[in-house]
């Protein structure tokens, strides 16, 4: 028996690393600064005021060079995201113009977008964001969130399956937008990019400091720092990559206290039926 | 297998269908008065588990597929559209995708049971063979299925993989073009991994139900690899293993559902949610965990072709395996040198799976050159080698024996020692 309880012991330490290693994954160093997030652990869900927040920097900011074409303007509406009611997402999407048709004569056509459209981007192809952006492809934010994920090392990405860490990308845009610096001394900063710690694919990045403080203005009292702006957007762009996040982990807690029950009743089942059988 | 059952049919219905058709005996044969051994450890409610996972896999897929577009320009997409828009989509996905690294879960553990209590040993080899099978059909399944989303991981990862090819000597180049059903993976590449990631469960079904008509067969291995003897040493499968092997098969849900609700892209990787671009690779080409150890070996030799031998000979040595090991006892808790050297051969495995998520670069290359040659020493040198020098530990006479504390303790009357269970 004792070598059994052994043997389980080494097979769920062997398992347990086994299963963390694609955390390992290979990346470059980056400094992260880590932020407490309302969506982050076994009961998160989205800060309806910091979600609305977020989509007023994106909306005023960001999306001059950034699409979010998988987002439609009805999912602002849903449960489980910024809280907006259906007639004020219809007051948002009215304010962007889609391209629609052909029409009867065979000519395309623009209209104001309706709640089935999806977030019209600001460039009609890559090759038209490149040479609005110095050559640079601003990123659709529609994924971002979850397509980002810096290094953990050893031994956090263990912890992080107890900690049920799954913040990496939001903590990453966090960190980005407020990781602008002045470059170290004597470092040469090439033309048209700009000297950010936070940067995964090396030290330069092509996009400007996007953030300035008051330069959004929030109506809710929140202070309108860059930090502020940054987090908000951070937790906004979390939300377009996983909308169902809080429909998840609802469900999740429903499932684990329905099976946790169930196994334990059929424990003293399966006990009782083995009662008399020396095994 | 029907054998077992000395099931006669009752009503008229039963006794139509029986004398057409013994299915009902069959079943009750297998799977109802099936007789097991009494003592069998948690570890072999895991071919149960592995049993519910490849079900659950199959349903899963199977929706999945209502809602998924093989095409290079729709594929990406179209897994979004699961994610976002369809009913519970994104529940299906993260099952399904968290689905099969719990099948590797399982079936790695699975594996080193078998492993351990000599599993794979007469008169077992044909059930041992058919395992190595299924797999080897599961790791195509696998990486075929990675490829369907069409992120970067999936497509470097295909371009990687079916590249091994290429090191075949003379028609390596022509197989590559051949498997890619043009000059990339493209299109076609996407199309035929689909319609095979469909086929290949369906197959591996197959391959279950001749594994588990070979190991009734021949009777479970225990936990003492001693055969049954007497009917002491056995139980009916039903209700004894069936209610076991259920609260086993929740316990493992509970695992399986923690990282389905909680953690849902913790075994994923971030860059497969970019959409594929041939024209952009990423920094770190990785395969999914459950790759790493033979990925490893892959990359343990600077040669191509070297590595690619290595990698398949990773698995092909596991056939020949019933034949590597020489000792008599089956069972490794009677065995001290073996045991030893099977935690050095686990601790081995997880060594390598840690070097194939690192660079190939220095000390990584030169740890793995080490854990490569533990892994097959292991089988071509240990295992033989070690039924002559060691001394196993006494056996115990019976399962029976095995259990019970002082002797024989009075639970029922001691049975013939010649009836075997089949003969009842």
């Amino acid at each position: 028996m004792s070598t059994m309880i052994n043997m389980v012991r080494s097979l769920a330490a062997v398992a347990a690393l086994a299963i963390a290693t694609p955390a390992l994954a290979a990346g470059a160093k980056v400094e992260i600064d880590y932020q407490n997030w309302s969506f982050a652990g076994p009961f998160g869900y989205y800060d309806r005021g910091q979600l609305q927040r977020g989509f007023k920097v994106f909306q005023e900011n960001c999306s001059a060079c950034h699409a979010l074409s998988r987002v439609a303007f009805r999912n602002l509406a849903e449960d489980g995201g910024p809280g907006f009611t259906e007639d004020q997402a219809k007051v948002i999407a009215a304010d962007y113009i889609v391209e629609d048709g052909p029409d009867d004569f065979g000519d395309m056509f623009e209209r104001p977008a309706i709640l089935a459209d999806r977030f019209p981007s600001p460039f009609p192809n890559e090759q038209a964001a490149r040479a609005s952006n110095n050559g640079a492809y601003p990123p659709d934010f529609s994924l971002l969130a979850k397509a980002r994920a810096p290094q953990r090392g050893f031994p956090n990405f263990v912890f992080d399956i107890f900690t049920q860490y799954q913040e990496n990308g939001p903590d990453y845009i966090y960190s980005l937008l407020t990781g602008y610096e002045e470059p170290p001394e004597g470092m040469e900063v090439p033309d048209g990019q700009y000297y950010n710690h936070s940067f995964l694919a090396g030290q330069f990045i092509s996009m400007a400091p996007p953030l300035y403080e008051d330069s959004i203005e929030y109506t809710d009292g929140t202070p309108m720092t860059v930090e502020n702006y940054a987090r908000d957007v951070a937790a906004f762009m979390m939300w377009a990559a996983e909308p169902h996040l809080e429909d998840r982990k609802k469900i999740g807690f429903r499932v684990m206290i329905f099976l946790i029950v169930f196994a334990g009743m059929l424990y003293f089942t399966k006990k009782k039926l083995w009662r008399n059988v020396e095994h | 297998m029907a054998g077992h059952s000395n099931y006669v049919p009752q009503s008229a219905a039963a006794k139509w269908l029986e004398s057409r058709l013994p299915v009902i005996s069959l079943v009750r044969g297998s799977f109802v008065d099936f007789p097991t051994p009494k003592n069998l450890n948690y570890f072999w409610t895991f071919g149960g588990i592995l049993f519910f996972i490849l079900i659950a896999q199959i349903l899963t897929g199977i929706v999945l597929v209502m809602h998924y577009t093989a095409s290079t320009s729709a594929a990406f997409d179209s897994v979004e559209h699961i994610m976002r828009d369809v009913n519970f989509g994104w529940l299906l996905r993260y099952l399904h995708a968290n689905g099969a690294s719990m099948f590797f879960v399982a079936v790695y553990i699975h594996i080193f049971r078998g492993l351990y209590y000599g599993s794979y040993k007469a008169p077992r080899e044909i059930s041992w063979i058919l395992g190595v099978i299924i797999f080897l059909i599961m790791m195509a399944t696998a990486f075929m299925g990675y490829v369907l989303p069409w992120g970067q991981m999936s497509f470097w990862g295909a371009t990687v993989i079916t590249n091994l090819f290429s090191a075949i000597p003379l028609v390596g180049e022509t197989i590559v073009v051949w498997l890619w059903g043009g000059f990339a993976v493209d299109n076609p590449t996407l199309t035929r991994f689909f319609s095979l990631h469909y086929l290949l469960p369906f197959m591996i079904f197959g391959v279950v139900l001749l594994h588990v008509w070979a190991f009734h067969t021949t009777g479970n291995n225990n936990p003492t690899g001693v055969q049954p003897k007497t009917k002491q040493d056995t139980v009916p499968f039903h209700p004894y293993y069936t209610i076991k092997d259920l609260f086993a098969i929740i316990v493992f849900m509970i695992f399986f559902a923690y990282f389905v609700f909680y953690l849902p892209n913790y075994l994923g990787h971030a860059d497969n949610y970019i959409e594929a671009n041939p024209l952009v690779t990423p920094a770190h080409i990785v395969p999914e965990w459950y790759f790493l150890p033979f990925y490893a070996i892959l990359r343990a030799v600077p040669d191509k072709l070297g590595g690619v031998v290595l990698m398949f000979g990773a698995i092909a040595v596991l056939f020949i395996l019933p034949w590597l090991d020489t000792s008599k006892v089956r069972s490794g808790a009677y065995r001290p040198l073996f045991k030893q050297f099977f935690w050095i051969f686990a601790a081995n495995a997880v060594v390598l799976g840690y070097l194939g998520a690192m660079p190939a670069e220095g000390i990584y290359v030169i740890m793995s050159q080490i854990c490569t040659t533990i892994y097959f020493a292991y089988f071509l040198v240990v295992l033989p080698v070690l039924g002559f020098l060691e001394k196993p530990l006494p056996l115990p006479a019976s399962i029976a024996d095995s259990v019970l504390k002082s002797g024989s303790a009075g639970s029922g009357t001691p049975a013939a020692a010649v009836s075997a269970p089949e003969t009842k």
